[in-house]
């Protein structure tokens, strides 16, 4: 993982799209969700960086993975320690180049991080939502996306662009709106969950519900958050981000001390480190929206309605597709990447498709790495010059 | 401009044919059949740069190791199936062979002819392993596995029953001499040919 300590605002690269400020999109148009409820008005926050040429179509739409949110690049703050989680790939100069594209970033329905979602405030009830928030799926956030498109006055995105469950967003816009999406890159990502998916899945939300804490979703109401399952639950996740090699080469068996210490406190400086990533996600995260986030994770399978036949599912989609994984990734590993492109070319769909070679496992969609830079400037590149998207008009009245 | 036998391949493809182009390299072919004579599919490449280059023309290509086999792809799923120069890097070109007509009912396979009368010189008379424009490497480092003759492939089609539709041949960067198109086991550089299931 990068140093934090050298991204900090002050010590910024080149590349950076430099303070930015979220904003929020209200909606009272009710939301008819998968579950069958309704959701009767919400509010999305969503970043953008750019700007939006005079044609619209400029537009890239960032889809976010099971813990990230609408902070996808620059800074909030010049005491800011770290920029926005795909700073690595957004910025001018980058992948999803500021200078070409108007990139949007948003925090999903269910999210904690200024979208409606559990701990936002239920108009029915009077209360939070927390535990009664109702689980939303890839399509009802697909659904709302569409809507905060509308709100921008976008028709159609130039690309819409994912890792991890963002990939699966991505996916479904290309199935569900297909005339609304000029390019889709899916990176690290699966077409389905598969069993074992699942289950590290449902160790985390036994995790989280099973602490005493947790009061049925209701830990607000009780002043307190349920700490221990969801450090529990980040700790599982975080083992299934890295690779073996990667968590080996980073922590070894190295020791905190000399000696061995004959007891159960930190001893091995991956149980450290586990610790750490685990507390800092507990009291940052909230419990509920984890949980929401895993069954949306679990449920996705577009293929489902046509008796697991990938291709037929994908059928109505028209644009091209990148597909990327990376070889050590053992969450979404490459051969579930290839089941995907292997859909697509049997539904005849243009796609292409690289496997890169990184040490990181999952995580590496988050990184930089040469290649993986590289190819994701390439698409974006020929995107830009087949909208013939101007790099000198695109910037104009940013500074 | 197009590699001699790339050119001569684009001749041989139908308008609107749907194809898939094994070790496609930087998708120079596929991107001058798709602009010109509206050919879709798409190109396996196990080459990084190559890929990315593909990406940047906007050719659909797969990341795939031909040693894997064409498994993913459905019978008959494909108008043609072309492999240029890679024959000989494969672990089994028969294999392939079989594979590659599995999945389309058509073939073209280029790849450099061991028999060269230049080949012939290098091993015949002076005793080396042939080093030459369509066979660079040194033998320590060399891609290819499995060189082949005009002869040789020509017999494969025949134990295996196919049809050659066409054949051709490469020399340097042009089609060709006459005497190569005579004898061009001796005379031709690079084999070019078109196959079909009978």
């Amino acid at each position: 993982m990068p140093d934090s300590d050298t991204l900090a605002y002050a010590d910024r690269p080149a590349g950076s799209v430099g303070l930015v400020t979220p904003h929020i999109a209200k909606f009272d148009t009710p939301l008819a969700l998968a579950c069958g409820k309704v959701l009767p008005e919400y509010e999305l926050i969503y970043e953008t960086y750019g700007t939006l040429n005079a044609e619209r179509s400029n537009a890239v739409l960032i889809c976010h993975a099971l813990s990230g949110h609408h902070h996808a690049a620059g800074y909030h703050s010049e005491e800011d320690r770290k920029p926005g989680w795909w700073d690595a790939h957004i910025g001018p100069g980058k992948p999803i180049d500021t200078n070409r594209f108007f990139v949007i970033a948003l925090n999903n329905l269910g999210g904690c991080h200024g979208s409606t979602g559990p701990v936002s405030h239920n108009p029915a009830t009077g209360r939070q939502w927390g535990p009664e928030f109702p689980l939303v799926t890839v399509s009802d956030w697909v659904n709302s996306q569409a809507r905060l498109a509308d709100y921008l006055g976008i028709e159609r995105f130039a690309a819409a662009v994912g890792g991890s469950l963002g990939g699966m967003q991505v996916l479904q816009w290309a199935i569900t709106y297909p005339e609304r999406v000029a390019n889709a890159a899916i990176i690290a990502a699966t077409p389905r969950l598969s069993a074992q998916n699942i289950a590290f899945n449902e160790v985390a939300r036994q995790a989280i519900r099973s602490d005493p804490e947790f009061f049925d979703g209701w830990y607000a109401e009780h002043d307190t958050v349920p700490k221990r399952g969801l450090k529990l639950a980040r700790m599982v996740g975080h083992i299934t981000y890295l690779s073996e090699d990667a968590m080996g080469s980073k922590f070894g068996r190295d020791l905190r001390s000399d000696d061995l210490n004959f007891g159960f406190d930190v001893e091995f400086q991956v149980e450290s480190y586990l610790r750490y990533q685990g507390d800092a996600f507990s009291t940052a995260f909230d419990a509920n929206t984890y949980l929401l986030m895993t069954k949306a994770l679990d449920y996705f399978d577009p293929a489902a309605a046509f008796e697991g036949d990938l291709a037929q599912a994908l059928a109505p989609a028209q644009c091209p597709f990148l597909v990327i994984s990376f070889t050590t990734d053992w969450r979404f590993p490459p051969s579930r990447s290839r089941e995907l492109v292997d859909a697509l070319t049997q539904a005849g769909k243009p796609v292409s498709y690289a496997n890169i070679a990184s040490p990181h496992g999952h995580d590496a969609f988050l990184l930089p790495e040469p290649r993986y830079e590289a190819l994701f400037s390439a698409f974006m590149t020929r995107i830009a010059r087949d909208l013939e998207l101007d790099p000198d008009h695109a910037t104009q009245g940013v500074a | 401009m197009m590699r001699a036998d790339l050119a001569l391949i684009y001749d041989w493809v139908a308008e609107g044919a749907h194809v898939l182009d094994l070790a496609c390299g930087d998708g120079v072919l596929l991107d001058t059949l798709a602009q010109h004579k509206k050919v879709t599919g798409y190109g396996l490449e196990i080459d990084p740069d190559g890929i990315t280059a593909c990406v940047a023309r906007g050719v659909s290509v797969i990341e795939h190791n031909l040693d894997d086999g064409l498994g993913c792809f459905q019978d008959n799923s494909y108008d043609l199936v072309i492999m240029t120069q890679a024959l000989q890097a494969l672990r089994r070109p028969d294999k392939m062979l079989d594979e590659m007509l599995r999945v389309a009912n058509e073939g073209i396979i280029t790849f450099p002819n061991f028999a060269y009368w230049r080949h012939r010189i290098h091993l015949g008379l002076r005793g080396y392993m042939p080093v030459s424009k369509s066979l660079p490497h040194a033998w320590y480092d060399t891609p290819n596995i499995h060189l082949s003759t005009f002869n040789d492939f020509e017999h494969l089609c025949q134990e295996k029953g196919l049809v050659i539709v066409d054949r051709a041949v490469g020399v340097g960067n042009q089609r060709g001499h006459w005497s190569s198109r005579l004898w061009p086991n001796l005379f031709g550089e690079i084999a070019i040919f078109r196959v079909r299931r009978r």
